[in-house]
């Protein structure tokens, strides 16, 4: 049994390692704010879930596993919040992502027009690139 | 009523948090909670809703399950994108409708949007989201919509009627 919980407590430490890991590289690599948004987001669900999760497999049924679930139920609704406020400020402030494909918020014309021009626009861009 | 049920939520916490039951720590949990909620009706941050059952609970814990599921795929999803030699861009700002009724229900859609990788909340408005979603894939107008479904399904009152 106790090696049972070892094992899955290794498996959750490794995949939400490298969750951690890809989400860290996502920051540098992606293109800009937007995407880059994402790859926390990745490091906030995945990695941060996956590593409680093993601490809690270790800690078994005590008050620290509490704790710790406390931890991550807190984490889950606030780390949302603060990424959504980060976005929030960017949109307010006028930012928008690099190369978009679609935005239906800035035009009020039919969506299927607009968003066949932005297409169009964009494989032109990417021509001449 | 309120600040009673409130200062309960509050020392249960501490009891969680604290892990030392002697008389006079649990004497300082009682005591801080109280000064707590004190505070807060001086503050006057207590909102105005009423503290009834705002989500169905059976339905809940099923709906957080399925949100998990949905979050692992989504992470994988994005770490491909990470890895990907070629960087797709493909950024979309697209508008979601949100028809839930209690503004507990629109928070707990636009903070399960925000936490599937891939889709960020961007502003909310009174019956629609604008989300910005990272790929094609992530900007899927009918599971974002399902996810609002099943949001709604959550409110206590909803009938079937409704979802249309």
């Amino acid at each position: 049994m106790d090696l049972l919980i070892d094992i899955l407590t290794g498996i959750c430490f490794i995949v939400g390692g490298f969750f951690l890991f890809v989400g860290s590289l996502g920051m540098i690599r992606l293109v800009d704010f937007w995407a880059r948004l994402h790859a926390a987001s990745v490091i906030d669900s995945a990695g941060l879930g996956l590593i409680l999760l093993g601490m809690i497999l270790q800690a078994g049924f005590t008050l620290i596993a509490a704790k710790l679930a406390l931890i991550v139920l807190f984490l889950f609704v606030t780390g949302p919040t603060a990424s959504h406020a980060v976005a929030n400020a960017a949109f307010m402030s006028g930012s928008r992502p690099r190369e978009m494909v679609e935005d239906e918020t800035a035009i009020e014309e039919p969506k299927a027009k607009t968003a066949k021009k932005t297409k169009k626009r964009v494989s032109k861009a990417r021509k001449k690139a | 009523m309120r600040a009673a049920v409130l200062t309960f939520g509050l020392f249960c916490l501490w009891l969680i948090m604290s892990g030392v039951y002697l008389p006079l720590i649990i004497g300082f949990g009682v005591i801080s909670s109280v000064l707590c909620i004190w505070i807060i009706y001086r503050l006057d941050l207590v909102d105005k809703e009423s503290i009834t059952q705002q989500l169905r609970t059976g339905s809940s814990i099923r709906y957080l399950f399925w949100l998990t599921v949905e979050i692992g795929k989504a992470d994988w999803a994005v770490a491909k994108v990470i890895l990907a030699k070629q960087m797709p861009s493909q950024q979309r700002l697209i508008l979601v409708p949100a028809r839930q009724k209690s503004d507990l229900a629109k928070v707990l859609f636009a903070n399960s949007i925000t936490i599937t990788p891939g889709t960020v909340t961007v502003e909310t408005e009174s019956d629609q989201l604008i989300v910005h979603a990272l790929t094609d894939e992530a900007a899927d107008h009918a599971a974002l919509e399902d996810m609002g479904k099943r949001v709604c399904q959550l409110e206590p009152g909803w009938q079937e009627s409704e979802a249309k």
